[in-house]
């Protein structure tokens, strides 16, 4: 059964990779967005660039993870191609972490690409490598299951855009990307801790052995819980439009 | 032996309206099984309770001996389902597609492709397998999704209105490749509003009106539940007025009725009836085109057990 149900999971992914990844969402959003901020901010100032590397990982992260999470099972449930999937021999929670899977294998691949590049072009080879994976792989995760939480939040594909955005671009200010969070007001810094994006900031700022705020191994445990926290609930919304 | 189909009490509430309400009938295996109902009667949503996509408010239903309450995963392995909307994926091509479902289904690898290819010949789309979904046309797509619902060889196959909004070809073809299933020892499990469609492939047929089943026999039976009384429709060569009422009158006690250029007589000894209305033909100097007997259509069993005009399953899903 739990066999059967990955099979299912590795194969929603592989699918939702071939059909919807080179869709404009998920190219604007998951690739040419945060392309543009890094070279944006490369531009305006090319000299301290390294210090700003860790927070456009980040960033990156998000927006490949969310672009086209947060549309694609409400675009689904329009075109009734959801449905087929449930009709298949697979639980509703295998279909969804499919979804998630499949969010996350994109991330991964953009978010991979602009790493080897930060790396190889700035020459930041000091990087742990297994630090950075271990909170990679499970921002990756984290980011892609709050794009699915978000997508079953609503019922169209234009609010589920509009609704991320918020979460998105609150987390792009008040998570380290830019500016760090010990120089934030002491409201916005206890914002910026119930804020996952926070924890992957740091997490990688570590791994290029930065000073953080929060011990790496505490990065990555909040992770990891993330995981979970986001994914029951959106489960539990879908379900209720199958009811 | 197990039933294809047990279902006892089956009822759907939705905010405090019956969709479905109590249903109980059960399909053999190897049958056609017919659910003949307009629009809102509670056909899809019937299908939605057995194929595990919505949870019944009460009662339940065991599917090839599996509950669809617990064991719904195990029966989805054995049946295969043709939503009404065909609902394959769009960015894939027809081979991707087939291919796709049969890594859903768990065929080995070997099988992904053998089996896609093998469907897309069977229902001669082979020519269009590497072109998009969405390039095909209407009557192409309803195939596929239907190939698609085949591709783990499934026990029993769910058909929600195969042929709605087809043309008369694509509809034809269609049924056929239904037939084609039922040869093969496939259980089918069809809802449809067309309802010389479900008399031409269906062993029997529920009728279901406002979420109730009000009747579920053979269309044989379902017919002769019509058949009060027999009736003759006859046309003669040359236009009579009055032929009905003075047909009428001659016949004390029948109905006649006058049905654009025929004349229908219900009731009466059949061999009287012709006598008099050859008698009559003669004294007004014409003769009889055509005599026939009427037997009841699966229409006027419709009618006659449901209370409702054939015109509202006629007009409703474009209907032909």
């Amino acid at each position: 059964m739990w066999y059967e149900n990955l099979r299912s999971i590795y194969y929603i992914a592989l699918k939702d990779m071939k059909t919807y990844y080179l869709k404009p969402p998920a190219i604007s959003w998951g690739i040419v967005f945060p392309v543009a901020w890094i070279l944006a901010f490369y531009l305006r100032n090319p000299r301290n660039f390294e210090e700003l590397v860790p927070g456009l990982i980040a960033m990156t992260v998000l927006f490949s993870t969310t672009a086209m999470e947060v549309v694609v099972i409400n675009f689904e449930l329009r075109l009734g191609s959801l449905e087929r999937l449930l009709l298949a021999p697979v639980s509703l929670s295998g279909v969804l972490l499919g979804k998630i899977l499949g969010g996350t294998i994109f991330g991964l691949m953009i978010t991979a690409v602009i790493t080897l590049v930060s790396v190889i072009s700035l020459g930041l080879f000091s990087v742990n490598i297994i630090y950075l994976l271990l909170v990679l792989l499970p921002s990756l995760l984290v980011f892609s299951s709050l794009g699915a939480l978000l997508c079953v939040l609503v019922k169209e594909v234009f609010e589920a855009q509009t609704l991320a955005n918020l979460p998105r671009f609150l987390m792009v200010f008040l998570c380290g990307v830019f500016v760090p969070i010990s120089t934030l007001p002491p409201v916005l810094k206890q914002i910026s801790y119930i804020l996952p994006l926070t924890y992957t900031v740091d997490g990688i700022r570590q791994s290029f052995g930065s000073a953080g705020d929060i011990a790496i191994a505490i990065d990555i445990v909040v992770l990891i819980a993330l995981i979970p926290i986001l994914i029951f609930p959106a489960t539990k919304l879908l379900a209720r439009r199958f009811i | 032996m197990v039933k294809a189909i047990e279902v006892s009490g089956l009822t759907k509430h939705y905010d405090g309206l019956a969709a479905v309400s109590d249903i109980s009938f059960s399909v053999e295996e190897g049958e056609v099984f017919g659910f003949l109902g307009p629009n809102g009667a509670g056909k899809t949503t019937t299908i939605r309770m057995l194929t595990g996509l919505s949870k019944p408010t009460g009662g339940g239903a065991r599917v090839l001996g599996y509950d669809i309450a617990s064991e719904s995963i195990k029966a989805k392995k054995a049946f295969g389902v043709v939503p009404e909307q065909s609902n394959m994926y769009d960015e894939l091509s027809g081979l991707e597609n087939l291919k796709f479902m049969g890594q859903l289904y768990g065929l080995p690898r070997p099988e992904h492709r053998t089996r896609a290819v093998e469907l897309l010949k069977t229902f001669g789309l082979f020519e269009r397998k590497d072109s998009k979904f969405a390039t095909y046309s209407r009557g192409m797509k309803r195939a596929l999704t239907i190939a698609a619902a085949l591709v783990h060889k499934p026990r029993l196959l769910f058909l929600d209105e195969p042929t709605a909004g087809l043309d008369v070809v694509a509809a034809r073809s269609l049924r056929a490749i239904i037939k084609q299933q039922k040869e093969s020892g496939i259980t089918v499990f069809l809802t449809t509003h067309y309802l010389e469609e479900a008399d031409i492939l269906c062993d029997r047929i529920a009728l279901l009106v406002k979420g109730k089943v009000v009747a579920i026999d053979t269309p044989a039976s379902l017919k002769s539940m019509a058949e009060e009384r027999p009736a003759l429709e006859v046309s003669f060569k040359t236009s009579l007025n009055n032929a009905a009422d003075e047909l009428g009158r001659r016949l004390p006690g029948l109905a006649v009725v006058k049905v654009d250029d025929r004349i229908r007589i219900y009731g009466g000894d059949a061999d009287a009836v012709l006598h008099t209305i050859l008698d009559y033909a003669t004294e007004n100097g014409t003769q009889v085109a055509s005599v026939s007997s009427l037997k009841p259509s699966l229409e006027d069993a419709f009618v006659k057990l449901t209370g409702l005009s054939p015109l509202v399953m006629a007009a409703e899903k474009g209907g032909r």
